[in-house]
């Protein structure tokens, strides 16, 4: 066996009740690589991952560390073998500091009572090389998520790992965060340390990646080195098929105005936004995490409060005392995460589905449960989810097909008007393309998308006019061939007070 | 026996839901198993009474079930109901008509849900303690009204004793209303709309608000029916006993809880069955029978009760687990 291979993992198998998760997954992490695993949602890298560290027995295979062969009955094993994990939703507690957090389960003591002064100056020391302005003292949920995430990857270093995993990583930050986090992930590869890097974005991967493995339906397709393969080969391999072109052809008429928003304005949070949408295009609201635009879209849908500001639909001013009333006139919000506020995850796919439209579809208050399985078969069709029986618990589904069925809760009213926050947040690159082309489908029906997205690539290749907004206003509007990323980084860049 | 159990279960998992289906086998073997160490379990006597014992607490299960769904719980119920069968006394022996007076009792219960309703739906307060405080402020009225002793009905219109003393076709009457609310109460919150709201506000209320949904006002409701079901189960237990305590109904939110989350409730919310509750308090019911029947003392009811339902919340859990793993 290769000396220089800190993690070999060998014909792996590995089932749930009706699926075959792994069939049979060899993979092996040289020591000070940083290796990436792609696939689509479903594809088994959380699997695999859970498997290496830990949090899963694998049914068949073999697990080696530092050619030594392992066996994790739990987390607390692969961790203490060497194996960090810094995940997707931060494993911290945020009522406690980031010295308890990072040194959690091994507090120093001095006579069985925790020595503090000893645990911030560890702490310091572990957050040293990250030169951040973290205080140990500080609660963990007065953390920006970039900062938090800086905690999390301190600690799993200060645990002496040989092989840190990182889970999409960079879904919740922006551009600059982003870059410093490579930053540090190049500096723990030239501590010979390896990593493993888990990530949907392939711009990225091949910004800071070594070598690359995809996952297809439980089996590894191929191990590549970046620099030997493309973005496009890559995506063939993990989808099967040839996607085409990556996002779907652009609309270049203009039509009358759909929605026409003046002035909305809230203390501290935005001011004076005003913009129209247009139909037969699909607008996109841009800016750096914390810009104010979900709040801005929030208001105007008469969800959270708001100073100053109107809006009107299609001529017509719309009193906004509610959400309901915007639903009512055809205006509603696609939240950016599903499980905290856009699903109702015990319960049915169907049940999901007809949540808006309870009231329209129900007889006499009584719900007909025929008519909404055939409204949740329409849909499931329409938008290619994937599923066992309609009945089926949400929690069930992947991450894709959960927010399939977010959409559809939407589309099932029939809106004029749909604001979609971070459509595609933490879904593969194949239900990803699937919703952007039905997004552009959706606006050359009529309806009037919104699409706010800190991916720039996204916004690029879906939008046809852009808004950039930055920290509560607007900076800059973007129309056809200058809808670029260069162009929108420049604006919010070149009004940088802070 | 083993594989008529297997089979009986392969039925009624067909029916419903996983939960219900073991309740029933559960109850299917203690019967068996009562019946067998003392027969008198199923003499029509001992059938009947311990129908009469659990149609009270079954009311009230109807309108717990709809709470814990919605992701709270109304300890105030035993309270509202003594205090709706002392103040229809307490109003019969001024002189009003007993009818009329069972009418203002089940209004002045429903205020007490809808200031419920009100604190926790639109202000936002905390279910536990919010109905703690009620159950207080509630049973402290009864205190008050009754002096601590019982209000007797002797003085008035004997109809309505017919409701809960009464049998028609030799069926308790006030079983027969129980069977009757239950049934339109699992329907309604099995099939209607306004039922289903309170599930989403209870499985995710910050996705019900996005659903377009009125939270506070759905919660409102709830606690309304929630006191009428326990005022009208306060009412059917004066019919009964003809004499309104000062304890009444002290203890049964307990009971009622229990039976709802051994019957498949979920404490967080989103989940629940009137059936499943009824089931639940048919299980307690027949336990309690049991410990009768077999001259335990009464002293031990209180720590059998716990024990079961540690013991079904217990089993619940385990089986999510492994249903998940």
């Amino acid at each position: 066996m290769n000396k220089e291979c800190i993690l070999k993992v060998e014909e792996v198998y590995k089932s749930f009740p009706g699926t075959l998760a792994l069939k049979g997954v060899s993979l092996e992490i040289k020591k000070g690589e940083i290796h990436s695993l792609v696939g689509e949602n479903g594809a088994g890298k959380s699997t695999l991952m859970n498997v290496i560290s830990g949090v899963l027995h694998a049914d068949k295979g073999r697990v080696f560390l530092q050619g030594k062969e392992v066996y994790f009955h739990n987390p607390n094993d692969a961790q203490k073998a060497g194996i960090g994990f810094v995940h997707q939703e931060l494993a911290l507690c945020p009522h406690v500091s980031v010295a308890e957090n990072v040194f959690i389960g091994r507090l120093p003591q001095k006579n069985g009572i925790i020595d503090r002064k000893k645990l911030y100056k560890l702490t310091e020391e572990v957050l040293a090389p990250f030169q951040s302005v973290i205080k140990p003292e500080q609660k963990v949920s007065e953390l920006s998520v970039a900062q938090q995430q800086v905690v999390e990857i301190a600690k799993a270093l200060s645990l002496n790992c040989k092989l840190v995993i990182f889970d999409e990583p960079t879904s919740s930050l922006n551009e600059s965060e982003a870059q410093a986090l490579f930053k540090i992930i190049r500096d723990i590869k030239s501590k010979e340390i390896s990593v493993l890097y888990i990530s949907h974005k392939l711009s990225e991967i091949f910004e800071i990646c070594d070598r690359i493995t995809i996952l297809r339906d439980g089996i590894k397709i191929a191990t590549h080195n970046i620099s030997e393969t493309t973005s496009e080969s890559i995506v063939t391999e993990m989808v099967g098929r040839d996607l085409g072109n990556l996002y779907p052809a652009k609309s270049s008429k203009k039509g009358e105005p759909i929605l026409h928003v003046t002035n909305f304005t809230r203390k501290n949070k935005f001011s004076n936004i005003s913009f129209n949408l247009n139909e037969g295009e699909i607008l996109g609201l841009s800016g750096l995490v914390g810009s104010g635009r979900t709040e801005v879209v929030r208001a105007i849908c008469g969800i959270d409060p708001f100073e100053k500001g109107g809006v009107s639909i299609r001529g017509k001013h719309i009193k906004l005392n509610n959400y309901h009333s915007a639903i009512q006139n055809g205006l509603c919000y696609m939240s950016e995460d599903r499980k905290l506020d856009g699903l109702f995850l015990n319960m049915s796919i169907t049940h999901n589905i007809i949540a808006i439209l309870l009231d329209k579809i129900s007889k006499r208050m009584i719900v007909p449960k025929k008519q909404t399985i055939i409204l949740a078969q329409k849909y499931q069709k329409k938008l290619n989810i994937r599923y066992a029986d309609p009945g089926q618990k949400v929690n069930s589904l992947s991450g894709g097909n959960q927010q399939k069925v977010m959409i559809s809760k939407l589309l099932a009213i029939n809106p004029g008007i749909i604001i979609m926050d971070e459509p595609t947040r933490g879904i593969d690159v194949g239900a990803k393309s699937e919703i952007h082309n039905m997004l552009r489908e959706l606006c050359n029906s009529g309806i009037g998308i919104i699409v706010i997205s800190s991916e720039l690539p996204e916004i690029v290749g879906v939008c046809d006019r852009v808004v950039v907004m930055h920290e509560g206003m607007m900076v800059s509007e973007l129309t056809g061939e200058d809808v670029t990323s260069e162009k929108i980084i420049s604006s919010i860049s070149s009004t940088k007070v802070s | 026996m083993k594989s008529s159990q297997g089979s009986i279960k392969r039925v009624i998992h067909g029916i419903r839901g996983f939960k219900e289906s073991t309740v029933i086998l559960i109850i299917i073997l203690l019967c068996t198993g009562i019946s067998i160490s003392a027969p008198i379990f199923l003499s029509l006597d001992n059938l009947k009474t311990t129908a009469i014992g659990l149609a009270c607490d079954g009311i009230i299960g109807i309108g717990m079930t709809l709470s814990l769904i919605s992701g709270g719980f109304d300890l105030s119920v035993g309270s509202v109901m003594g205090l709706s069968a002392v103040l229809t006394a307490l109003f019969a022996g001024m002189g009003i008509n007993i009818w009329l007076a069972a009418f203002l009792a089940v209004a002045i219960s429903l205020i007490i849900g809808l200031i419920n309703g009100i604190l926790i739906g639109k202000v936002g307060l905390n279910p536990f303690i919010t109905t703690l405080g009620m159950m207080s402020i509630a049973r402290g009225g009864v205190f008050v009204l009754t002096q601590g002793t019982s209000l007797s009905i002797n003085n008035a219109d004997q109809s309505f004793r017919f409701l809960g003393s009464g049998n028609l076709f030799g069926i308790p009457v006030i079983a027969i209303i129980f069977i009757v609310l239950a049934i339109l109460g699992d329907f309604m919150v099995r099939k209607s709309s306004p039922a289903m709201k309170v599930f989403y506000v209870g499985s995710n209320e910050k996705a019900a608000i996005l659903s377009g949904i009125n939270t506070g006002k759905v919660k409102l409701y709830v606690y309304l029916f929630t006191a009428l079901m326990a005022s009208l189960a306060g009412i059917l237990s004066l019919s009964r006993f003809g004499v309104a305590t000062a304890n009444m109904g002290s203890g049964s939110e307990m009971r009622v809880i229990s039976a709802a989350v051994i019957g498949g409730a979920a404490l967080a919310g989103g989940e629940g069955s009137v059936f499943g509750t009824v089931l639940g308090v048919l299980l307690l019911s027949i336990i309690n029978n049991a410990l009768v029947l077999f001259n335990v003392s009464v002293h031990w009811q209180n720590l059998i009760a716990g024990t079961i339902l540690i013991l079904a919340v217990t089993i619940d859990l385990l089986s999510h687990k492994r249903k998940n793993k």
